[in-house]
């Protein structure tokens, strides 16, 4: 007598994660590779800047005036301390300032496309399941949203925040101000691509089986139509999350974001261009190539992740 | 006793193009008659086999048995209740925990993202029901293992699927089990299974079916009334050795000359002839007197009532 052979116990989601098509694409992918560990060596950093950072570059005890200036890797002439990126004007750590600013913009850009995503999603649902003039209102202004540049969106958006806001507290509420601006220019493409996907799902049977047991409009919404349309979603939510840092940077840039107290990494290339001319060049080069290198990489690791979820693209 | 009564049931779809087209187009609105006065009545205990071609409405007057869509015209009462006009909430909802749906796509029925145990038990958990334990009990009256709860959709085949879809159609314990072409989007095999099951289920829980179908063979087997649709009227009503052995109305005649038989190999078969009409400008009188041998003048002022013929129930002015 021959064995009958026993069905494998159920995986754990840890092995059938670690199995499955998106991971094996992934693993296949050198540039998938090298961009998820840029950004988790970013991440990392930005998280735990306070431990590797050498000083805090925003305690003004720490600071040395006479450390000016000092060039990368080169002993100050007055004091002979070496910094690794060298310092800015007043003396403040290059690579602490940076480790700092990223914290900044990593925070603006993850809090903004989660606004962006909770405001798109919930309106794209709406308007793709109860349709009608619901859906027409909703899907006009974001319309006339989208002829609009989201750059200029926000500004607005800012501006107007900036202009209610009292005089006393508009620093503390420039970081918040600034995720408002930008995740209120950025929803328009989550609730669009949420209704396409709504409209699809709404008209199988499984949400007519649950409509018929009387569930609920919202409960058929979030239960059964959410989960359904949420893979195009995180597509959309990583591309967007590189274009949110980079939004950041350049109202930062601009002088309308990020306030000098509270530097992001925007604020940081701008305060690093005015020295550029008169030589110290490493002031504005770090922060720019750490933005280049933060955003590069989360807009390939979305587009490896549109590529690895479309399944026409296999 | 009826335990769901049909009357004069009608339904309207506005096919209209949108209104900017409209005014520049000079167009009226357009509508579509999908059910047009509609009456029968099911028994408790009960197979209703509803029968047409594709167009023929046998889908439209499933959703309205089941308050997914509501009538324009005519009330469907269930347990006396009629769901669309009932003002009383508790009264509704306590006939909807009476009625299920098992529907014509296992692949689209069944949540891809819910695990099968959480899919079996919806109707009770959502109203608040114990669910514990009752999974299982229904995987394994359906014919599936106990060990399948934990699964996702797409770990089953087509034929599996409907089990599960039969199984969450049993779990809030229904009278009545709306079952819109349960079977044809299965392999011949599967299906017999599945027919099979119904039946045996319908014996165990005392269910009452309205089988919605396009395949003669498998209501034949099935049904205890047939109701023939054409272009959403009713135009034959009949037990299935009636129906079969002595049909009345030139439509059914033909629908059964022209299905596949196994005995008649080399025979014949006479194609059956013209198309279903437009549902938006239907044919004056008899819908059907375009494609009917019998055509009179008539037919085409008056549209004939159902009338009875012994045991049968037939709209056409020249049955007898």
């Amino acid at each position: 007598m021959t064995d009958i052979p026993v069905a494998p116990p159920p995986k754990s989601r840890l092995r059938l994660a670690l199995e499955s098509d998106v991971f094996y694409t992934f693993r296949r992918s050198p540039v998938a590779v090298i961009s998820a560990l840029v950004v988790l060596v970013l991440l990392v950093s930005a998280i735990f800047a306070p431990w590797i950072a050498s000083t805090n570059p925003f305690d003004p005890a720490s600071l040395n005036l006479m450390n000016g200036f000092t060039p990368p890797l080169e002993p100050n002439a007055f004091t002979g301390d070496s910094f690794l990126l060298g310092t800015d004007d007043q003396g403040r750590d290059v690579f602490s300032t940076i480790l700092y600013g990223m914290r900044i913009s990593l925070f603006v850009g993850v809090a903004a496309v989660a606004f962006a995503m909770v405001l798109g999603i919930t309106l794209g649902l709406i308007s793709g399941y109860v349709g009608g003039w619901v859906e027409t209102i909703i899907m006009r202004v974001a319309d006339v949203q989208l002829t609009f540049p989201s750059i200029l969106v926000a500004m607005l958006i800012f501006g107007i925040a900036k202009g209610i806001t009292p005089v006393e507290y508009r620093d503390q509420m420039a970081i918040w101000v600034l995720i408002l601006a930008i995740g209120l220019s950025d929803w328009v493409q989550f609730a669009r691509v949420v209704r396409g996907a709504t409209l699809v799902e709404k008209n199988k049977e499984y949400v007519q089986a649950a409509r018929l047991i009387g569930r609920k409009p919202g409960a058929i919404m979030l239960r059964h139509i959410l989960p359904n349309v949420l893979s195009p979603v995180l597509v959309i939510a990583t591309i967007s999350l590189a274009l949110a840092i980079i939004a950041e940077a350049t109202l930062s840039f601009l002088g309308v974001g990020a306030p000098p107290t509270q530097p992001s990494l925007g604020t940081l290339i701008r305060i690093g261009q005015g020295f550029l001319f008169s030589g110290e060049w490493w002031i504005l080069f770090f922060p720019a190539c750490t933005l280049l290198a933060l955003a590069l990489s989360v807009n390939l690791l979305g587009d490896w992740l549109r590529d690895a979820l479309n399944p026409r693209l296999r | 006793m009826a335990l769901v009564k049909v009357d004069n049931l009608s339904r309207v779809f506005d096919v209209s193009k949108p209104w900017l087209n409209r005014v520049l187009e000079r167009r009226e609105k357009e509508y579509l008659t999908a059910v047009s006065e509609v009456s029968f009545d099911v028994a408790e205990r009960s197979t209703y086999a509803l029968v047409g071609e594709s167009g023929s409405g046998k889908s439209t007057i499933g959703k309205m048995l089941v308050g997914l869509l509501s009538p324009s015209d005519g009330h469907v009462e269930i347990e006396g209740v009629d769901l669309a006009n009932e003002p009383d909430a508790a009264k509704v909802d306590a006939v909807r925990a009476d009625i299920q749906m098992i529907f014509q796509d296992p692949y689209a029925s069944l949540n891809p993202r819910w695990r099968v145990k959480d899919i079996i038990v919806e109707p009770v958990a959502s109203r608040g029901g114990k669910t514990e334990g009752m999974a299982e009990k229904l995987l394994e009256q359906v014919g599936l293992s106990v060990k399948d709860a934990g699964k996702f959709p797409h770990e089953f085949s087509g034929g599996q699927r409907q089990r599960i879809c039969i199984a969450r159609a049993l779990a809030s314990e229904p009278r009545l089990i709306v079952c819109d072409e349960p079977t044809s989007a299965l392999d011949v095999s599967v299906q017999a299974q599945v027919l099979n099951l119904m039946s045996d289920l319908k014996e165990n829980f005392g269910l009452t079916y309205v089988f919605i179908s396009h395949d003669l063979t498998v209501v034949r087997h099935m049904a205890d009334v047939i109701g023939v649709l054409y272009l959403g009227r009713l135009v034959e009503e009949a037990v299935p050795g009636r129906l079969f052995d002595d049909p009345k109305h030139p439509y059914t005649q033909m629908l059964l000359e022209a299905a596949p038989k196994m005995d008649a190999f080399g025979r014949e078969i006479q194609p059956p002839e013209g198309e279903i009409p437009d549902p938006i400008n239907p044919p004056p009188g008899c819908a059907f007197h375009p494609r009917c041998p019998l055509a009179q003048d008539i037919c085409k002022r008056d549209r004939p009532r159902l009338r009875q013929i012994g045991g049968t129930r037939v709209a056409c002015h020249f049955a007898e």
